[in-house]
């Protein structure tokens, strides 16, 4: 990784520990550097320390051990009300007896700012968000969307350089969830703001970010862009964790370079690429995505090891049939296939043979 | 589609029209619903609208002139009260029957006593005159038995005044007796006045009347075995006196014809009630009384209301009393203005306390929650007596300060029996009602507030007084409601540690309940108290909005 004082580091995360009980570390040995201006999103599942990362750079949190800089000053002892970092909470935390105006202009006003500079920004950042025509109306009065974007125009109408968002769209439906995805990375990359996002949502992740860092067991298990994190996960955790996934489990019995293969618990043997696995006889779990599956053996090369597979369950979505197959030891094997008039509908009892390009198949870590 | 039926109204499945098929199918809910909140309605109607209308009627109510003096006080119409002399013979003679009635069912001392609230010395007026009304009577009896024997016996006397055609006197002097008792006097009195008699000796016949309800109902005799009251003869002197009816008595053919005759022919003693009443108490003949009688004959009365602010009622109208009497309106001030005090100390002690429980961790918080119910679990008398150990001036607190040397031996606090005693004890006692609306308004502040503001520039201080605060004024209002109108009404505190300076109007009102037994006023001044607690309670919705009030 690079070096901690580079160009690249506006936000940076130096060993940071975090433990609020003083037995249990909750953030263990967090590193992590983010350039100005990028889309940073920190995924994992419940309790993995993503939003005690977030709370430690707010402010809110001290970190028990490590540094936390911004811009190349420690911030370690500055309170949150002066870091100048903008907020976007859970439930947008709008302050009910203040109208949007009021909400928006309360920044402002801590800042001492005078009386028509504040009614400018407002209307610039309420404007920005499409909601110029709300000002005088009170949180409670808007729906769930629109609350959405005021509390997001109230973290940018002081102009911070950093943002942080707390799984902001957690309230929404999933049309209108959508939809905010799409306005939020808008408005980040047009503005030019550092943005950290905090989420579980892993489509949401890998639509919105330059760069997805996934949280588990209080460590950063990968930090990678969306292609690279959903086409070559580092480990067997975060295959899992993001995107559909099929698993097998087995040894690794032959190495040639970029290529393995693996002989599965069931005696089948497959081919794969080693990314977490160095020797022959090494325990590993291997990982296909479903897409990547592929029935046409035609499409597959001469010498390539194909597995026998028995349809259980084939279910038409639409756009693509997904079918669930019995593969060596496991049952819940998913294949998807997109809907296209080649394309065979499986019967549930037919016995198919399947196969993958090697790439495709990611040798992990047992 | 349209529901309807061409123009007609909308139908059900059956035929019936919607409304009523709707109308039918909710009220056995309705009706479910009212038998489910039957027992607390009846509950709340028994013990609480109805002493308080029952309360509202006796701060205004003032039956008892007019039904202890049924006869006088219309006569007393005719009398003008501004001349500056009392009342002619008329309103005597009527004030004598209604008096002896009033003395035989023992009702004229309660009159005393309503009316020496007004003007005092009357209750002793009334009781001596009440005592020996029997004197004026015998005047009369005496003259009249000494011209013939015949009128010492009641049968004869039953004899002249039975016969027929009397019921209407006969009910409408039962009406009095009932007004004058308020029991029932209902009954067979074996006696009817003859119509005949009551056309020659109208005031005889209803004192005999009055005589004969008063023996057979109340004391259970026959009344041709006992002898009249004095009244009585009283009633005959007065109804042979007077000369129109001479010719008529001369002419008269009825059982006791001759008695009667010679009677009239007789002299009897010439003395006037009036006299006869400034002889029993010279009292009667001071115009003062009769202007007080007057000023409270009717049947209801601001006077109870007037007296709660420090007024009266007089013959001129509307006077204040003098000053070494005024008290109340005083006594309401002071009571507003230490409720104040005490609602306000509560606020500044308990909103931290709030603060505290509704943000420590759920454990800690159960504890301190338990310490600020204990009160509840103590009774009001122990926690009032145990203020009364802390502050007197031997007391813990006193010793405290002397022994560490903040206050001199010579000079300890005077901590108790003033109004500083009934502030610190009230205000501890009604700080849970101001924590409790508090904890459970700021429990419903999420703490995410707190953090929005300060992540967006706000100072700890700004943060608490820009977007905390404010959210949780209503429940400072709740626990402010709460507190002031439990402290305007509270009664064991002041009393045990209030001294004289500390007292309440509540104090005063149970005074009036219970020692002076002056019910009119005591209820009078607790209508003013319930009208300045809605009063207030309304300024409040003008100015914060009762919609901002939440308990939880």
């Amino acid at each position: 990784m690079a070096d901690t004082q580079n160009d690249n580091s506006f936000v940076e995360f130096e060993r940071v520990q975090k433990s609020y009980d003083g037995e249990v570390l909750v953030v263990k040995d967090l590193n992590l550097q983010m350039p100005k201006g990028e889309f940073l999103t920190m995924l994992g599942p419940s309790g993995s320390g993503k939003t005690t990362c977030l709370m430690m750079l707010a402010g809110f949190e001290t970190a028990t051990h490590g540094d936390i800089r911004l811009d190349g000053k420690s911030i370690n002892d500055i309170p949150p009300h002066k870091r100048g970092i903008g907020m976007v909470f859970q439930n947008y935390a709008l302050f009910p007896h203040m109208t949007i105006g009021e909400n928006l202009s309360f920044p402002l006003e801590v800042r001492k700012m005078g009386k028509s500079e504040r009614e400018e920004k407002v209307k610039r950042a309420l404007d920005m968000v499409e909601m110029g025509a709300f000002g005088n109306r009170r949180p409670a009065q808007l729906s769930g969307g629109q609350q959405q974007r005021v509390a997001l125009a109230r973290a940018l109408v002081f102009e911070p350089e950093l943002v942080l968002m707390d799984e902001p769209l957690g309230a929404l439906d999933k049309q209108l969830r959508e939809k905010m995805q799409f306005e939020i990375t808008h408005l980040a990359h047009n503005l030019g703001i550092t943005t950290v996002y905090v989420t579980h949502d892993q489509t949401e992740a890998l639509t919105m970010s330059d760069r997805v860092a996934v949280f588990d067991d209080g460590r950063i298990q990968q930090l990678a862009p969306p292609d690279e994190l959903y086409e070559e996960p580092q480990n067997s955790f975060v295959a899992q964790f993001i995107g559909e996934n099929n698993t097998l489990s087995g040894v690794v019995t032959k190495m040639e370079g970029d290529k393995c293969v693996v002989k599965l618990d069931s005696g089948e043997e497959i081919d794969a690429k080693p990314v977490n696995v160095s020797n022959v006889g090494d325990r590993t779990t291997v990982s296909i995505r479903p897409e990547r599956v592929e029935t046409n053996k035609e499409r597959l090369s001469k010498d390539a090891h194909t597995l026998k597979a028995e349809v259980l369950e084939f279910i038409y979505m639409g756009d693509i049939f997904r079918t669930r197959l019995r593969v060596g030891d496991s049952d819940e094997f998913i294949v998807k296939t997109r809907n296209a008039p080649d394309q065979p509908r499986l019967r549930p009892g037919e016995m198919i043979e399947i196969g993958w390009l090697p790439e495709d198949c990611r040798a992990l870590d047992a | 589609m349209s529901d309807t039926t061409g123009s007609g109204p909308m139908l059900a499945a059956d035929g019936r029209p919607l409304k009523e098929s709707l109308g039918r199918a909710l009220r056995r809910q309705k009706l479910r619903a009212l038998a489910l909140i039957a027992p607390l309605l009846l509950f709340v109607l028994l013990t609480f609208v109805i002493p308080i209308v029952s309360m509202l009627i006796r701060s205004v109510e003032n039956e008892i002139v007019e039904t202890t003096l049924p006869g006088t006080v219309p006569a007393m119409a005719a009398w003008d009260s501004s001349t500056g002399e009392i009342p002619p013979e008329d309103v005597f003679q009527n004030l004598f029957f209604d008096m002896f009635n009033a003395s035989e069912a023992k009702e004229h001392t309660k009159l005393g006593t309503r009316l020496n609230y007004e003007n005092t010395g009357l209750a002793s007026m009334f009781r001596t005159s009440g005592r020996s009304i029997d004197d004026i009577g015998e005047v009369f009896q005496d003259a009249i038995e000494d011209i013939d024997e015949r009128w010492e016996e009641g049968a004869f006397w039953f004899e002249v005044m039975n016969g027929a055609g009397g019921d209407a006197l006969v009910a409408e002097r039962r009406a009095r007796w009932e007004d004058l008792t308020d029991d029932s006097m209902a009954g067979d009195l074996g006696f009817t006045p003859s119509q005949a008699i009551i056309d020659l000796l109208p005031n005889t016949a209803a004192a005999y009347t009055d005589f004969a309800i008063w023996t057979v109902i109340d004391d259970e005799d026959v009344v041709a075995e006992e002898d009249p009251w004095e009244a009585v003869y009283a009633a005959l002197a007065v109804d042979l006196r007077d000369p129109s009816r001479t010719a008529a008595i001369a002419g008269y053919q009825g059982a006791g014809a001759d008695a009667l005759q010679a009677l009239s022919a007789a002299e009897l003693p010439g003395l006037t009630f009036t006299e006869a009443f400034a002889e029993l108490d010279e009292d009667w003949g001071k115009v003062d009384v009769w202007q007080t009688i007057e000023v409270y004959s009717p049947t209801y009365t601001p006077g109870y209301f007037l007296n709660s602010v420090d007024r009266e009622l007089t013959i001129d109208g509307v006077q204040a009393r003098p000053e070494n009497e005024q008290l109340y309106v005083k006594l309401f001030g002071r009571t507003l203005w230490m409720s104040l005090i005490i609602t306000t100390s509560c606020i500044i002690l308990g909103y931290p306390i709030a603060w505290l429980l509704a943000n420590l961790p759920v454990r800690t918080a159960n504890v301190l929650m338990i310490l600020v119910l204990l009160p509840f679990w103590t009774s009001l008398l122990v926690r009032t007596s145990a203020w009364k150990v802390l502050l007197q001036q031997q007391g813990v607190i006193n010793e405290l300060l002397v022994w560490l040397g903040f206050v001199d031996d010579a000079n300890r606090l005077i901590l108790m029996n003033n109004s500083t005693g009934t502030i610190i004890a009230m205000t501890h006692i009604l700080l849970p009602f101001m924590i409790l609306p508090l904890y459970s308004v700021m429990k419903t502040i999420p703490p995410t507030y707190l953090r929005a503001a300060k992540s967006l520039g706000a100072t700890n201080w700004t943060a608490f007084w820009r977007v905390y605060f404010p959210q949780s004024v209503p429940g400072i209002g709740a626990g402010s409601i709460l507190v002031f109108i439990l402290a305007i009404g509270y009664y064991i505190t002041p009393e045990i540690v209030g001294g004289t300076d500390g007292v309440f109007i509540s104090n005063r009102i149970a005074y009036h309940i219970s020692r002076s037994l002056n019910w009119g006023l005591a209820a009078a001044l607790g209508t003013i108290l319930l009208v300045l607690v809605m009063a207030l309670y309304w300024l409040y919705d003008r100015i914060v909005g009762i919609d901002n009030v939440k308990l939880g």
